[in-house]
Parts: structure tokens; sequence; C-alpha cells
């Protein structure tokens, strides 16, 4: 499994997604640039979390729209497998290549906290090595991660299995319509999420009941 | 020529910061408020002296950056 890890100014979770992805795929991922117009033959490209831009505008408007964000769309389209983590989902929204947005958090504050994520999708390339309705600890940090999309695309999403993780009803952080944590593609290889698995797949993380996410990126490759 | 764009959230998305203004302006004692909705203001100050040209032009860019029209909705003034 080969990866590269986009960067954005702002983005500030690059080296956790780095050290998880070196751990447990055993390679280091390559670093692009996102001035860069090309990504390197890769078979997973993650965008990290942080604040790309400052949040101007729309957290992940900018970025969105930068030059290395043709590649990923043209390489997408061919099947390149895509994560995006926190500000790499919101990201991915704005490019287009995920349905639907993330508004402000219903509380209008920032959270920093665990929550409980249901897979509910165990048949993606980052979750078949988990079972569908497994829950795992998982931390977020986020002040706009409250998922909305209108309602025909929700039932498109359902339909499809598109929905790849929920928080648990109770522990949901943001507001987010049907508690929605995480989506997918049609074609399935793009996968957004807010919450960051990479910060819980050590014992020093508290638990480590995200590995199985890093390591579905190996079956997958 | 300048445009003034005006955004704010779709009708139908909640606008947590529109209720949180609503809830604050009831509590200093103003009344009567039925809805608050917040938004963007963006002006740009513009080479293009054609009316006609200049609105499409920005129409454009609200539709590509400027507004995400997923949740966004936007209004043009040209001046």
């Amino acid at each position: 499994m080969k990866s590269a890890i986009i960067l954005f100014p702002g983005i500030n979770r690059e080296r956790d997604m780095q050290r998880a992805l070196t751990t447990i795929t055993g390679i280091a991922p390559i670093l692009v640039w996102h001035g860069d117009s090309e990504l390197p033959k890769v078979d997973l490209a993650v965008i990290p979390g942080g604040f790309s831009y400052g949040d101007y505008l729309r957290c992940g408007a900018i970025a969105a729209r930068s030059p290395i964000m043709k590649d990923v769309h043209a390489k997408a389209a061919r099947g390149l497998k895509v994560l995006g983590v926190c500000n790499g989902f919101q990201i991915l929204t704005e490019a287009g290549l995920l349905p639907g947005a993330l508004l402000r958090n219903s509380e209008l504050r920032f959270v920093c906290r665990e929550v409980k994520l249901i897979v509910e999708n165990a048949e993606t390339f980052f979750t078949n090595r988990l079972a569908k309705g497994q829950v795992l600890r998982c931390p977020v940090a986020h002040g706009e991660g409250n998922y909305i999309a209108d309602a025909e695309t929700i039932s498109r999403l359902e339909d499809g299995n598109r929905i790849v993780f929920r928080y648990a009803h109770d522990t949901n952080p943001n507001g987010a319509i049907g508690d929605i944590a995480g989506v997918m593609n049609e074609a399935g290889n793009v996968i957004g999420l807010m919450p960051h698995p990479e910060n819980m797949i050590e014992p020093l993380h508290g638990a480590t009941d995200c590995l199985p996410l890093f390591e579905s990126l190996k079956v997958a490759a | 020529m300048k445009a003034k764009i005006t955004i704010t959230l779709k009708t139908g998305v909640l606008d947590p910061q529109g209720k949180a203004i609503e809830g604050a302006l009831g509590s200093l004692g103003f009344s009567g408020i039925e809805n608050v909705r917040q938004g963007k203001f963006i002006e740009l100050e513009l080479a293009e002296t054609n009316e006609s040209k200049a609105r499409a032009e920005v129409r454009s860019m609200c539709e590509k950056l400027l507004a995400n029209t997923v949740i966004e909705s936007y209004s043009i003034e040209l001046a």
C-alpha cells in the first residue's frame, strides 16, 4: 500500500497520519504539496485534518480549489482511493468529490472529545477488517462537523449503503443529520469522515480501537 | 464597477449562529424578532464596466468559489 499525504497551508494533523500509515502499512507515505500538479503513483491519497487556509471563506473551500486537486479529481475518477479526515472531509465535500456539506456545530462550540463511532458499512477499503455495527472509541476535534445534505441526497446515501460511519446517537458531537460521521462516493473509492481514527491506534492514545481501519488499507491494496 | 455579494444559508438549512443571535437579542429585550439569518458580505472591485458581463462573471465566481450552493444562496448587487 503506497500512499501520499496532501499538504495545504494550515494543515496540522499530517504527522499523526504519517505515523499511522508508516507504522501500519510499513511504507512511509509521500508528502505532496498543494501547489504540485501531479500526485505520485500511489494506491491511496490522504487529506489530513487541520485548518487549511485558516478556514477562510468556508472550511476547506480554498484548499478544494488548489492545483493538486485537479489531479485528485482525475485520478479518483479512475479509481484512486482517497481518504479525507476532518478538514480533509470538508475539503472533499467542497471539491465535489463527496456529497453534502459540513456546517457549524449545532452547539456553536469547537468539540474536542471522544465519541462512539458505529461502522455502518464494513465492505469499504477503510473498514473491511471490521464488522457492520461494530462500535469504536474515536476522538473528534472540530468546530464545523455538522453534516448536512438535502433529503434526496441522504436517501441516495442510505440506499447505496454509502454512510460508512455514524456517531452513536448519544455521542453525536455536532448535530449531524442522521448522526452521519463519514460517507463515501458512489464508486466507493473516496471516503471522508470527521473523527480522527489516526489518534486511536496506539496504547498511549488510550485505546487502539481504530487500528483495524488502517489495517483494512493493507487488505484493500 | 463594484459588486456586492450577500451569501446566506439556504432557507431550510438550520443556521445555529442566526439562532444564537436571535436568543441574544431576545435576552437584551428586543422583542418581535421572528427569524435571524447570518451570512457573509463580499465586495469586489471590478475592471469590467459592462453590467451584464460583470454580473455573469460574478455569478460564475459565486458558483465556483464564493458560495457553496449545496447549503448557501447568494445575491449580487452591482454599483
